[in-house]
């Protein structure tokens, strides 16, 4: 179990610098010429050859590909990610503010996705509602943006322009006051600019995870494993919560690791669309930019959470599942 | 050489509990495979309406030019941003434009991407995990090293930064789309076979002395053909999705092509005075994508009726 | 001695999209203390659906009791309420299945699934609960049981897990433990050895044990009574000598007709039982067995008249056939040496 925990962890490093590689590849070589977007020119007009030099020595942008690569590498290992080339900030700035604005987002959405997820999926199961059944199954079809600005225009927009009472209208855009307490639980008006984004964010993720335990938990319903327990004389509950939830919840939390990927895209789009100030906003509009360095810098984080995430998931499975822990390992 | 008999398959088949299931197995007539799988498809309320989805928006798009009589680019700024109306079914969008043809052209869009990049992602999934199960050893482990390293990105933003570097358009969409489904198809399908090739029809064949080929062409596939059937539905609305997402943050179809996400992206704009520029696509994108879900989903259960 | 379960005309079966699917049609039996009862039939003969019964351990939907009672020390299991069936369920009645592997929760120690019975029909606290379950493996010839008693379930062999499953069947000592096919899914050798547990525990529980099985190798070692099931129905009930030696069902006589013999010198040939199993939703007229039956005489009375339950030897072997009596004197009956 442990060797095998070693290697997972050892295999970090080169998918990372793979990763790294593969992003530096693509922005640096192929066609495009920073040192216009640095200098604000483009189009028509030409950057004056003294302003290019500057710009060149500055951002090492003369010197020859490998080396830039060496530089950059190097660079980053010790922890200094550049410079922005849009903004005059350092990409670590911009890393630190943002990471942060996304994080507390990504958790209430992660918070939402399993509690509600979890509990709708377990009623659908035990209760056979086909309500939630189908709600889940439409759910998973739904666009993240769409739900976002029809979110924003039922609780945002429209109570403003009918002129609804001001408790029943929720902000639409930005951040609020930004004020926490153990840097997630939002203090003051802060919630309710936390709201729907956090909700839109959990939308399909949600879905996903209660069709999943509303699925597992109707097939280890049916196992013989469940027979035994209610032949030996087990209430339901007892017989669906003690031996039934610990095996249903593998597959689920296979699924929420699994998922974290598609977390990642929604948060991009939840971002955009209420102009929360986090990493996916903020890669977005840097790639519309072309600003490599901020592009690269966040990207590079955001694969290492991602990377260190799911070797976190595989890892507890040994919890869930003592085939694991003991020197079986599933057949994958 | 199976380890004590509690654990091999056929003891598994032997320890479900004698149900109704059973019992009746010896009432229906012997029909085949596919018509099994048909019928009881058709039994699935909500995976017909999603097929009638599908039917209904494959002949809108493939019959656009017959149905509306708009142009979807012609620009009228004079009309520009009118609500639905009898003229203009889905209203005008803010440089004058038809709503109605829009969508329904949109559709094609959407339709040729989901159709394509899942036939890529397909293809190269079907082929790669093949190998990698069948045959086992270096190729497995190269073709896993290769995705756990795919797989090491986030999807939106893998395909965020290849195409933002590449560039747009509804090729790159496709095949971006295509690369990067290739991974979990190929995934499914080892894991299908390696758990398939441990059975013992398979060493029946072997003694018969089947080739290689033959092998996994002729036994191994259409057994394991199945859960690629139920994720490569499943991935034609991802598909769907991903491009509307891809185009709505300004990365994929461009202007002037009436492109679902396109149009929710320019729509946001008028949120507040004209909402049907962004609900109407907003809407084809959801219904579309839904109707692959309960395709999928219904599939899924047609398949193998005992997880319902 | 008066029996300890009596099962009154039970009728059930199952609602399907083809039919309603009649399981049990009709059985009446008893069992006494301390015996080894055996019911014997092929797949779908309805005898484990009886057994899941008298337990109600079926999912009504889809299942149906139509009728009959099930009486346990006097009471009705089939009348009581859920929360009384549950005090009968393990510590009066327990229950054993065909394959421990998945019958065994994988995800908990074997010790706290023993312990778990004691736990919730005794009252036991943690450690105690963990006390006996050790005893109780003990008893069931696990080495080592200490330190076993906290192995997971795949950690055990399969007819480690079997006696692992008995050991918590009886750990509560029920009057009347079922054993559903117990030894079907596991090796030759490891079958003796579990039958041999199976017996040593019901002298030292003093329970009595209700059989199922396909296997009349099994039957002919262990059993005391035996009752031959065939389309839901009965076909032959009887002490194992009677069912063995004097067989009066055309069924029954099948299915000692097809067993090969080590005793047979003069090589006769197995004889199959022709056909197949009859659908149970459209059960044939009269006698279920009529289409397969050597000595069917038709129309009349087999494919017409069911034939009841009946006493046709003895005084308390009972068979279902028009024709049991002409049995005795078949030519397809053979002498058998001794029992093993």
């Amino acid at each position: 179990m442990t060797s095998y925990a070693i290697r997972r962890i050892l295999l970090i490093i080169p998918v990372v610098w793979g990763a790294l590689t593969l992003l530096f590849v693509l922005f640096f070589v192929v066609p495009g010429d920073p040192v216009e977007l640095i200098a604000g020119a483009g189009g028509s007009r030409a950057v004056a050859p003294a302003v290019r030099a500057n710009i060149e020595a500055k951002y090492g942008l003369d010197k020859p590909i490998l080396e830039q690569y060496v530089t950059y590498i190097a660079n980053t290992a010790q922890g200094d990610l550049g410079n922005s080339y849009a903004t005059s900030r350092t990409v670590n700035d911009i890393l630190r503010d943002t990471l942060k604005a996304s994080a507390r987002l990504a958790i209430w959405g992660i918070i939402i996705e399993v509690v509600v997820g979890i509990a709708a999926g377990l009623i659908s199961a035990v209760r056979q509602y086909s309500l939630i059944d189908k709600l889940t199954t439409v759910g998973t079809a739904v666009p993240v943006f769409v739900l976002g600005y029809l979110f924003q225009n039922q609780f945002g927009i429209f109570p403003n322009q009918h002129g609804w009472p001001q408790w029943a209208r929720l902000p639409v855009q930005g951040i609020g006051p930004d004020s926490w307490a153990f840097f997630f639980i939002p203090t003051g008006a802060q919630w309710r600019y936390l709201v729907l984004p956090a909700v839109v964010l959990a939308s399909v993720s949600t879905a996903l995870v209660a069709r999943m335990t509303r699925a597992t938990m109707l097939e280890v319903n049916r196992a013989d494993y469940m027979r035994t327990a209610r032949a030996k004389g087990l209430r339901e509950s007892e017989v669906v919560l003690r031996h039934g939830l610990r095996n249903a919840m593998i597959p689920v939390v296979t699924l929420i690791g699994l998922d974290l990927a598609s977390l990642i895209g929604s948060a991009i789009l939840t971002e955009t669309v209420f102009n929360w100030p986090g990493m996916g906003s903020t890669i977005a509009t840097a790639i519309g930019r072309r600003d490599a360095p901020v592009v690269l810098g966040l990207t590079l984080v955001l694969v290492v959470l991602y990377v260190v995430i799911n070797l976190l998931v595989d890892l507890s499975y040994a919890f869930f599942d003592p085939r694991v822990r003991y020197g079986k390992e599933a057949a994958r | 050489m199976t380890p004590s008999a509690g654990d091999g398959p056929a003891a598994q088949h032997a320890s479900m509990s004698t149900d109704a299931s059973d019992l009746s197995m010896a009432t229906s007539e012997p029909t085949s495979f596919w018509a099994d799988v048909w019928r009881r498809f058709k039994r699935n309320r909500l995976a017909m309406v999603g097929l009638g989805l599908i039917v209904l928006i494959v002949l809108l798009a493939v019959f656009a030019e017959v149905i509306t009589k708009y142009n979807p680019g012609t620009i009228d700024p004079i009309h520009k941003r009118e609500s639905p109306s009898l003229k203009h079914w889905f209203g005008t969008d803010q440089l004058g434009r038809d709503m109605f043809s829009r969508v329904i052209f949109g559709a094609r869009v959407s339709l040729r991407v989901g159709i394509f990049a899942t036939a890529i992602a397909t293809v190269i999934g079907v082929v790669l995990g093949s190998l990698a199960g069948y045959y086992g050893g270096w190729i497995d482990g190269l073709i896993m090293r290769i995705t756990d390293i795919f797989l090491a990105f986030p999807y939106i933003l893998a395909a965020l930064a290849i195409i933002a570097v590449i560039g747009t358009g509804e090729r790159t969409v496709i095949l971006v789309l295509g690369l990067l489904g290739w991974l979990a198809i190929a995934r499914v399908l080892r894991s299908t076979i390696l758990q398939i090739k441990e059975t013992e029809y398979i060493d029946a064949a072997r003694a018969l002395g089947c080739s290689d080929f033959r092998i996994i062409t002729r036994h191994i596939l259409p057994n394991a053909i199945q859960p690629v059937i139920v994720y490569a539905t499943l991935f034609t609305g991802s598909a769907v999705l991903s491009e509307a997402a891809l185009s709505f943050l300004g990365v994929g179809i461009q202007d002037p092509t009436p492109a679902w996400g396109l149009m929710v992206a320019r729509g946001k704009n008028f949120l507040s005075v004209s909402p049907h520029l962004l609900f109407f696509p907003g809407a084809a994108i959801f219904l579309m994508v839904m109707a692959f879900v309960f395709v999928g989903d219904g599939l899924r259960d047609a398949l193998d009726p005992r997880l319902k | 001695m008066e029996p300890i379960l009596t099962v009154r005309d039970l009728r059930m079966g199952f609602d399907t999209e083809d039919g309603f699917v009649q399981a049990v049609d009709g059985v009446s039996f008893d069992v006494y203390p301390g015996e080894v009862f055996s019911i014997v039939g092929e797949s779908g003969s309805g005898k484990s659906v009886t057994a899941l019964t008298l337990l109600g351990l079926h999912e009504t939907p889809p299942a149906r009791i139509q009728g009959g009672e099930v009486l346990w020390k006097g009471r009705d299991l089939l009348a009581m309420s859920e929360s009384d069936l549950r005090k009968v369920r393990g510590r009066e009645i327990a229950m054993i299945f065909q394959d421990p592997m998945t019958s065994l929760n994988p995800v908990h120690t074997i010790g706290r699934q023993i312990g778990e019975m004691a736990r919730i029909h005794e009252g036991l606290n943690k450690k105690e609960a963990r006390t006996r379950a050790v005893e109780m493996l003990d008893l069931v010839g696990i080495p080592n049981a200490a330190q076993r008693v906290d192995s997971y379930p795949h950690e055990f062999s399969g007819g480690m897990r079997q006696r692992a499953m008995i050991a918590m069947a009886m750990s509560c000592r029920p009057g009347l433990l079922i054993a559903d096919e117990p030894t079907t899914a596991l090796d030759v050798t490891v079958q003796a050895q579990v039958l041999e547990v199976l017996l040593d525990l019901k002298d030292q529980v003093d329970s009595s044990i209700m059989l199922i099985t396909h296997d009349l190798g099994v039957v002919a070692g262990l059993a005391d009574r035996v009752m031959v099931m065939y389309a839901g129905r009965q076909a032959e009930l009887g002490t194992v000598d009677e069912i063995f030696y004097r067989t009066r069902h055309p069924y029954s006589l099948g299915l000692m007709a097809s067993l090969p013999r080590l005793d047979d010198v003069h090589r006769t040939p197995l004889l199959p039982i022709e056909g197949q199993p009859p659908s149970l939703i459209r059960k044939p007229s009269g006698c279920a067995f009529h289409p397969r039956c050597r000595f069917a005489r038709l129309p009349e009375p087999c494919a017409t008249d069911e034939p009841s339950l009946r006493l046709v030897d003895g005084d308390a072997h009972q068979a279902a056939c028009h024709f049991a009596e002409e049995l005795e004197s078949s030519t397809l009956a053979h002498p058998r040496e001794g029992r093993g």
